[in-house]
């Protein structure tokens, strides 16, 4: 999309009916952009939902998503949505329940391949590799796009084990010593080294729920993805695990690309550098996550964050 | 009064109470409006009443029922002849029959005497007399009953809590019927195994090696004094369970991990209900189908191959009551799996596992217990099965480990032992009994340790 184009569509954008009153602080220039996507009318809301609004291209792109739609038999879900994310970021989506923030994440790792009823179209590369092209193997795709989900789901195996098993299926170590360091190395990255360094043997059910969580992100980064992929982590975990995955985030954040789903703005606004807001599938508003917060542009994104909507 | 007749009135009274506790409850507050007042809803105070009449009234009748008979009985032989009181009790058996047929009007053995044609017409009156009796008595106890249950309507009378206790002990009564059953058929066998064990050592039947149950029926009978040892009987039923294992096992498991886990929707819609199908045969087809097609065919493969077959091979029924049991591995194998969590297999995956590694390294360490505890269920259905060892397995006591032999189970022995005609209490018979008691633990505890597996599996994911 060149510069021209997007200002063009940014001026169609200006022109519509209504928008003036839904408290849409208009900012100049090309930070005001079109998706190019298809206009969708929300009940009471007569604002041309198909465009998004703000910086969804960033500098150094690593992941790349162009017009990504996700229809799940009949439910379109997500609807046209473009988004870059840089390899030295934490970028967070937020948005009401059922907007598509799962699904979109979902197709960063083809996990959505798992639902029979999901089709996917669109185009999204990761390091300028189509990641839905016939010779990429998802197998091979989710070795370097880790996810780390909702509720802990430890493997009903040891803790060892638990972190062994990605180095193990992937043959990353070759003997025992080699495994023995990268469980290590995984525990001690993901801050459960200290708690469960004399109980590698016990089952990883065993841990309490904040424990679990980072005993699944040890299990993710044993096998050294490129990009993490979380699904709101924390929202089984009381205030003082949650504040030790998010400052575990801030740590990995330095080595990988990491896109994290949350219902918490406070959590958002405290980990990520870039705020994606979703809206009933589409993209609504990116941006920098001080300005989002302080200053979001469109009418949904600030009902959203002053708890109107959601 | 005909019983019948007797039920349906009070059938139709308890509708007319019903009714009457309904309007009384209403009326004592002061019409339907004031209904609040009411500690239980109308119908409640209807069913109150309704209940009151019909449990007096159908009490005394299923007593009486019960000991009618008994009773009129000692009636008619009180007012017999001297002659006739002295009878043996075998005798007096017999003419008391005589009687009751008559009196129904049916055949009776030998010549009708003046005795006779008296009793039977003593015993028809006191059956009429009874039964107006019992009518007066079951009406009058019911319309008691009801009215007083009526009159102690108050608008503080918890009904729907004295009904629903009530509802609850029928509840009970019903459920536990099936346990009482249950004791009742242990406490038979039981009782049968110790008559046996008091002609068999339980040594020789429990350790015994050889099995030929045929006693002399007569004293003078030659040869066969019996013996009871069950070791070929045991290890037959192992046998052909381990046969039919060890084709159940595998095909059921890896039926089930392929609906499970690969296949499409629309295979999972064609072939459960086919397993279904299966699994609804009813045994004896998979009998002729085990004795008519299979164990020809054993026979004949074997013999290609330079074995020496027997026409009724282990291997046969083996081979059948494997496939009657995929069913039964399939869907509990499926359980199993379908009972781990989403968020497992979504783990697996996300960490770049194929869908064997995630299969065969996370979902089935996980889904083990479960398949285990299915599998000893599926193994004690094999053990208790009978049909298609009774027509495919032959009846000779082998000990031996080789299925193209003929061998025998514990089930089989047990139809063998029972059918036809029997005294009732010759060691023979009566093996039967110490044979069922055996089987009968053996399940249980492979019952008890599957169900145990599988729920305590269960619980690990809830
Ligand atoms: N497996 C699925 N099959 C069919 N439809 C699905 C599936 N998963 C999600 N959907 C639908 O897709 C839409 C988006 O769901 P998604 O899970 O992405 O929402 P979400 O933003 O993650 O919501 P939440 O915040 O509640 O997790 C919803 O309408 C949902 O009903
Ligand atoms: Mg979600």
């Amino acid at each position: 999309m060149t510069m021209a184009e997007m200002t063009e569509a940014n001026g169609s954008e200006e022109q519509l009916p209504g928008n003036a009153g839904l408290g849409v602080t208009k900012m100049p220039g090309p930070k005001q952009t079109a998706n190019g996507g298809s206009a969708v009318a929300v009940a009471g809301q007569h604002i041309e939902l198909g465009q998004t609004i703000g910086d969804f291209r960033c500098e150094n792109p690593y992941i790349v998503a162009e017009n990504v739609n996700v229809h799940y038999g009949d439910n379109h879900a997500i609807k046209n949505v473009t988004l870059e994310i840089s390899k030295q970021e934490v970028i967070a989506l937020i948005g009401p329940s059922g907007c598509g923030k799962s699904t979109f994440l979902r197709c960063l790792n083809r996990m959505n391949d798992t639902i029979e009823s999901a089709r996917i179209t669109g185009k999204i590369t990761l390091g300028g590799q189509d990641i839905y092209g016939k010779d990429l193997d998802p197998v091979a795709l989710r070795a370097r796009v880790g996810m780390v989900f909702q509720k802990p789901n430890p493997f009903p195996k040891s803790i060892y084990d638990n972190v062994a098993y990605g180095p193990r299926i992937h043959g990353l170590a070759t003997d025992r010593a080699e495994l023995d360091d990268i469980v290590h190395t995984s525990l001690e990255r993901a801050g459960l080294l200290k708690e469960v360094k004399d109980r590698l043997e016990e089952p990883g059910t065993g841990l309490s729920g904040g424990q679990q969580q980072r005993l699944c992100i040890a299990r993710t980064i044993a096998v050294n993805p490129e990009v993490i992929l979380m699904d709101e982590p924390c929202s089984a975990l009381d205030p003082i695990a949650t504040a030790r995955i998010e400052d575990l985030m801030d740590e990995l954040s330095q080595d990988y690309a990491i896109v994290i789903v949350t219902h918490s703005m406070q959590q958002a606004a405290r980990v990520s550098k870039r705020v994606a807001y979703f809206h009933l599938g589409l993209l609504v508003e990116v941006d920098e996550t001080d300005r989002i917060f302080t200053n979001p542009q469109h009418k949904l994104t600030e009902d959203y964050i002053t708890g109107r909507i959601g | 009064m005909q019983s019948t007749t007797l039920i349906l009135i009070l059938a139709a009274m308890s509708v007319v109470a019903f009714y009457a506790g309904r309007r009384r409850s209403v009326a004592l507050v002061g019409g339907p409006r004031q209904g609040s007042v009411l500690h239980s809803l109308p119908g409640y105070y209807g069913y109150f009443t309704a209940i009151w009449l019909l449990l007096p009234a159908l009490g005394v009748l299923l007593l009486w029922l019960f000991l009618e008979p008994t009773v009129i009985v000692a009636l008619v032989v009180r007012g017999l002849p001297e002659t006739y009181q002295s009878l043996s009790a075998g005798e007096l058996n017999l003419f008391v029959n005589n009687v009751q047929n008559l009196a129904a009007g049916d055949a009776i053995s030998g010549e009708s005497d003046a005795v006779l044609s008296d009793a039977a017409a003593r015993f028809l009156a006191y059956t009429a007399t009874s039964r107006r009796l019992l009518a007066t008595l079951a009406l009058g106890l019911g319309g008691l009953g009801g009215t007083i249950a009526w009159r102690r309507i108050r608008p503080d009378l918890r009904a729907r809590n004295r009904v629903e206790q009530i509802i609850l002990l029928g509840l009970i009564a019903a459920s536990s019927i099936a346990i009482f059953t249950t004791i009742g058929i242990v406490l038979s066998v039981l009782f049968e195994a110790i008559r046996f064990f008091q002609k068999v050592p339980v040594t020789e039947f429990l350790f015994g090696l050889n099995w030929s149950p045929q006693t002399a029926i007569r004293a003078d009978q030659v040869g066969s004094s019996g013996s009871f040892g069950a070791v070929p009987l045991f290890t037959g039923t192992l046998l052909i369970t381990g046969i039919a294992m060890f084709v159940a096992v595998p095909v059921g498991l890896m039926t089930a991990i392929f609906l499970a886990e690969y296949s499409s929707q629309r295979i999972r819609d064609v072939a459960k209900p086919l397993l279904e199908v299966l699994a609804g045969i009813p045994t004896v087809v998979y009998g002729f189908f085990a004795a008519l097609t299979v164990a020809p065919w054993v026979r004949r493969a074997g013999e290609s191959f330079g074995f020496d077959v027997a026409s009724e091979s282990a291997l046969a029924a083996g081979l059948v009551m494997g496939i009657m049991i995929i069913p039964l591995v399939s869907s509990l194998a499926d359980d199993a799996i379908n009972a781990v969590p989403v968020a497992m297999r979504d783990g697996a995956l996300g960490l770049g596992s194929t869908r064997s590694e995630t299969m065969t390294r996370v979902i089935l360490p996980a889904a083990l217990p479960g398949i285990v505890g299915g599998i000893l269920l599926a193994v004690s259905r094999a053990i208790g099965e009978t049909m298609i060892v009774v027509m495919a397995a032959g009846l000779a006591a082998n000990l031996t480990a080789n299925p193209f032999a003929a061998v025998t189970t514990v089930t089989v022995q047990i139809v063998t032992l029972l059918v036809g005609d029997q005294e009732f209490d010759s060691a023979k018979t009566l093996a039967a009994f110490a044979l069922g008691l055996m089987l009968f633990v053996v399940t249980l505890c492979l019952n008890v340790v599957g169900l145990h597996v599988v729920r305590k599996y269960r619980e690990q994911y809830d």
